[in-house]
């Protein structure tokens, strides 16, 4: 039987804007196993951004009940989620949000110091990081003199290297050409399968949607339609 | 701990990224050593001032003024009174018994200065030939003493260095006429370098005066201060007061000292809250530039207390090394710079030395300090409470 790893119960997000309240996600009942690679699709505005942020703890639900592991996200302050966030979920943007002063291994350190590990423990780790995602050698290059595929594997190694429950990736290849993308979407492939990482992945692209072990769809706030593939 | 080794991490990055923000971090150094150096250079002003009167003096010499006076130009001591003072307890006495003690004329003179509309008020002071008893640092540095009797003037060496026309052989109208200036000398670099002296019995003649404006005695030693005083106060004949020459000195000071020193505070602030303001700009800036990567080390579990700590230290280092730059410009250029003043109590012409002290110093980087305090705290603040997930979507 499998566990499952994020659920929501009645989740509806709302935004305040002067006097206007727009609900952006209603009542979103969901849950993820652990081991999923859920695919996360839909127009745009449909809340898909929101949805991923209220999982990865980045933001907290207007209502419902929100639990990723054993931890009530909506009964949270915001300093619990941010330690929360420090052990329990590796994130990847679009833009890969790499900090431009500090090398790829450096980068892929950042999560490590908010644990005890001692440096050369953080190192090993560095190491063990970038080679998972293929960019061993690359490890004291700054993101400048990166290509864009080899600075989104720097960050997917900076998500991974703390060992999160939780992958959450934002259109992670909604900025790389189709070849880049699949390489890519091939590595979170990897991590899912062989390192049975959990991940959720929003994106436009079909193709990319493939790749996941389900897809989900937002229309408006609601979720659609809920499809396996193979 | 952990939140020690996440104010360094979040630092280094925010430092390692001056160098790609130079021009804006520039207006914080710059703007903070403006501040510091101009409060630097007014309050040594007001330090060499100090230093040169109250360097003026010793603990074992007293000055007698009339009961009342602050000053030797306002006070009147008489023939009788002085040699009753010369006669009190307390005084050291040569070898032959005569009593270390010296009665002057004071009073002031105008000096034309070349390229000033008006002339200046110079002290003169009407001594005699064996001043050196009672102010042993006395010394002719060029030309040679007056003669008794004969108006001739010797110029103390500060005044001789700030009005050209105090050259040896050149004449200075004391009273009644030119007096010929035979002499310079040197007092050890204090408030008497910068006054006329000339024969007090010349003077005497020349300016028709009969009565003194005060007694200068060297003690017995400076313990014996108090017996003179007492001796002198409790005399039923005269009331007159003694003061032990730093603590005249000192008092007479204090309002220029302190008129100076109003002064640098003000346009300190006046500046600073310029300072401030264009710290805060660029803080602010800075903080905006990097939202998405503040936003990022967020999202990552990073505290909001590093990013805070980390936006305080980026300012505070600016700040100070503004606060250095000022105080080491305020050292190269105004140390030892000599200027001549009014001292506002006597409106006479006094030369001293701006004096940039290792406190101004310390003073100069506090202001540059708190400057960058509150140049960082707000943008500090405003960086931590970024909305993460706004900011990570304008990345
Ligand atoms: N802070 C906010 N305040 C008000 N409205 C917001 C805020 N954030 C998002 N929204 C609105 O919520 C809706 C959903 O936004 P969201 O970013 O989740 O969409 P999305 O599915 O990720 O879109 P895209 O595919 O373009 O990234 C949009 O209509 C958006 O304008
Ligand atoms: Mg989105």
């Amino acid at each position: 039987m499998a566990q499952t790893v994020v659920s929501l119960r009645g989740v509806s997000k709302r935004y305040t804007r002067g006097r206007q309240t727009i609900e952006v996600l209603h009542n979103l009942d969901l849950d993820i196993d652990k081991g999923d690679f859920l695919a996360l699709m839909g127009p745009s505005g449909s809340g898909k951004t929101t949805l991923l942020n209220l999982i990865g703890g980045l933001d907290r639900p207007s209502a419902g009940e929100l639990r990723v592991g054993d931890a009530r996200l909506d009964q949270m302050s915001s300093a619990q989620l941010t330690r929360w966030r420090a052990q329990h979920v590796g994130f990847v943007f679009q833009f890969y949000n790499l900090l431009p002063v500090l090398s790829a291994e450096r980068n892929v350190e950042l999560p490590l110091l908010l644990t005890p590990l001692s440096a050369a423990e953080r190192m090993k780790r560095v190491r063990i990081a970038l080679q998972i995602v293929g960019l061993a050698d690359r490890g004291k290059h700054k993101p400048a003199e990166l290509s864009g595929g080899q600075a989104q594997r720097v960050a997917i190694a900076r998500a991974i290297v703390a060992d999160p429950t939780l992958l959450v990736c934002d259109e992670p290849t909604g900025d790389l050409d189709r070849k880049t993308a699949d390489e890519v979407l091939g590595l979170l492939q990897l991590l899912n399968r062989e390192h049975g990482k959990t991940i959720v992945m929003v994106t436009h692209d079909p193709k990319a949607a493939e790749f996941a072990t389900h897809t989900l769809h937002l229309d408006k706030g609601r979720l659609v339609e809920q499809a396996a593939h193979a | 701990m952990n939140t020690l080794r996440q104010i360094i991490a979040v630092t280094a990055v925010n430092l390692r990224a001056i160098p790609s923000r130079l021009g804006s971090s520039m207006v914080i150094v710059i703007g903070i050593a403006g501040v510091v150096g101009v409060l630097v250079a007014l309050l040594s002003m007001a330090a060499g001032f100090k230093a040169t009167l109250a360097g003026t003096g010793t603990h074992e010499r007293a000055i007698v003024l009339r009961g009342g006076s602050t000053d030797e130009l306002g006070s009147v001591i008489t023939r009788e009174q002085a040699a009753i003072i010369t006669d009190t307890p307390g005084i050291a006495r040569d070898a032959d018994g005569t009593p270390q003690a010296i009665a002057e004329f004071y009073l002031l003179t105008d000096v034309a200065k070349p390229g000033a509309d008006t002339p200046s008020n110079v002290v003169v002071r009407g001594t005699r030939v064996d001043v050196g008893r009672v102010r042993p640092e006395f010394r002719i540095v060029a030309g040679r003493m007056f003669t008794p009797g004969v108006r001739e003037v010797v110029v103390g060496r500060a005044v001789a260095a700030q009005f050209e026309t105090l050259r040896i052989g050149n004449t200075v109208d004391v009273r009644d006429g030119p007096w010929t200036i035979v002499g310079v000398f040197e007092t050890g670099g204090d408030v008497h370098e910068s006054e006329l002296w000339v024969d007090a019995g010349a003077l005497e003649t020349a300016s028709r005066r009969t009565a003194y404006n005060s007694v200068t005695v060297r003690l017995e030693s400076a313990a014996a201060f108090a017996t003179f005083k007492d001796a002198l106060t409790t005399d039923p004949r005269m009331v007159v007061s003694a003061q032990r020459e730093p603590d005249y000195y000192a008092s007479r000071s204090e309002q220029l000292h302190l008129l100076i020193r109003i002064l640098g505070y003000t346009v300190a602030v006046i500046m600073g809250i310029g300072a401030v303001f264009g710290a805060l700009n660029v803080m602010y800036a800075a903080v905006a530039t990097r939202a998405v990567e503040i936003a990022t080390l967020r999202a990552l579990g990073f505290g909001g207390l590093p990013v805070v700590v980390s936006v305080m230290i980026e300012s505070l280092l600016l700040a100070l090394a503004g606060g250095l730059v000022g105080a080491v410009v305020a050292y190269v250029f105004f140390n030892g710079y000599t200027v001549n003043t009014l001292n506002f109590q006597t409106f006479s012409q006094v030369a001293f030395a701006f004096r940039v002290t290792p406190e101004l110093i310390r003073q100069g980087l506090a202001w540059a300090l708190t400057m960058g305090l509150i140049g960082g705290l707000f943008p500090a603040i405003r960086a931590a409470r970024l909305p993460i997930v706004e900011a990570l979507r304008t990345g």
